[in-house]
């Protein structure tokens, strides 16, 4: 089904720790706010990227 | 409901006759939106600063003082605090007093900064802009500062030392190649050396690459905090729909205009 290794999927969760807690730092100042925003971003990232993956998946069990 | 009314207190700006010269700037507030729940007002455009001050502070204007979540923020000399974030992440933030966000972008930027480099096998970060190697990763790399700085003393001296398109046999790369680009000339589609990095680092040299451009453009919204403070936006981003006593980005505006 995948030509990678799941495992490479790893390399996403650092990632999207970083950029969600970046992300959430720069639009707010109180901490609980901060950690709000962040997971509100993780969540939406992470949503996005599953609806493509699913939408590619299906692109190609019809091809 | 409560809400609205405290974002309407909130932004509800008054033109200061009594303001003093150009570009003394005054303390600009920002609606709390952790008073107001996850879906209330989108972002409220303040005036410039040195135009408004909020009524509902008692504080007399400050330079670079400004509101969000309830906490008055001194941006201080913001110039010097965006210098200072681009040269270390974190550092504007801790020039300006506010450690825990300056400890967060610290840890979170050189951690991922720090990860790719290694993924990468030490090789991602470098300077060159030679046909065959033009290396614009390193442009969105650059905006984390001092660690990227190597990479361009090792160009430089790459550069000095590459004559017709192939690297010196007498170069000698400083600090035992660390960030030093690959010996020229790097062809594509070709064995040269940076094939041979990939060779060894595999899919992570890639990752790296990934990673350590992400940590620069991070930086970037990082330097922009540090010179002008959080955006201070809705957590959930969405809009308010008429009709359900709330608002939208059309009526705070006409709100704001209205109470000035």
């Amino acid at each position: 089904m995948m030509s990678i290794s799941p495992t490479y999927l790893l390399y996403y969760v650092p990632l999207i720790v970083a950029i969600s807690l970046v992300f959430g730092a720069t639009r707010h100042e109180e901490t609980s706010t901060v950690l709000m925003h962040s997971f509100y971003t993780a969540r939406w990232v992470t949503g996005f990227m599953a609806v493509i993956f699913v939408a590619l998946l299906v692109i190609n069990w019809l091809l | 409901m409560r809400g609205y009314q405290a974002a309407v207190a909130n932004v509800n700006v008054t033109f200061n006759l009594e303001a003093p010269k150009r570009h003394n700037a005054s303390i600009v507030t920002r609606p709390d939106w952790r008073k107001m729940g996850t879906r209330s007002l989108p972002t409220a455009v303040l005036a410039t600063p040195h135009q408004y001050h909020s009524p509902a502070t008692s504080m007399p204007p400050t330079r670079n003082v400004i509101e969000v979540d309830s906490q008055k923020i001194d941006l201080k000399n913001r110039h010097l605090a965006a210098f200072l974030a681009w040269l270390l992440p974190g550092a504007g933030h801790y020039y300006q007093g506010r450690m825990t966000k300056a400890s967060l972008f610290f840890v979170c930027i050189m951690s991922t900064w720090v990860l790719g480099f290694a993924l990468g096998g030490g090789h991602v970060v470098y300077a060159s802009w030679q046909p065959g190697d033009k290396r614009w990763h390193y442009f969105l790399q650059a905006g984390v500062g001092t660690a990227a700085l190597p990479a361009l003393v090792q160009g430089n001296r790459m550069r000095k030392m590459t004559i017709n398109g192939a690297t010196s046999p007498a170069y000698k790369p400083l600090w035992g190649g660390f960030m030093a680009p690959p010996h020229r000339p790097v062809i594509e589609d070709s064995t040269d050396e940076v094939s041979a990095w990939y060779a060894v680092s595999g899919a992570g040299y890639e990752m790296g690459s990934f990673y350590t451009m992400i940590a620069g453009l991070l930086n970037i919204l990082v330097i922009y905090d540090a010179y002008s403070g959080p955006l201070s936006v809705p957590i959930s981003g969405r809009k308010e729909k008429d009709g359900e006593g709330e608002t939208s980005d059309e009526e705070t505006t006409n709100e704001k205009e209205t109470s000035s």
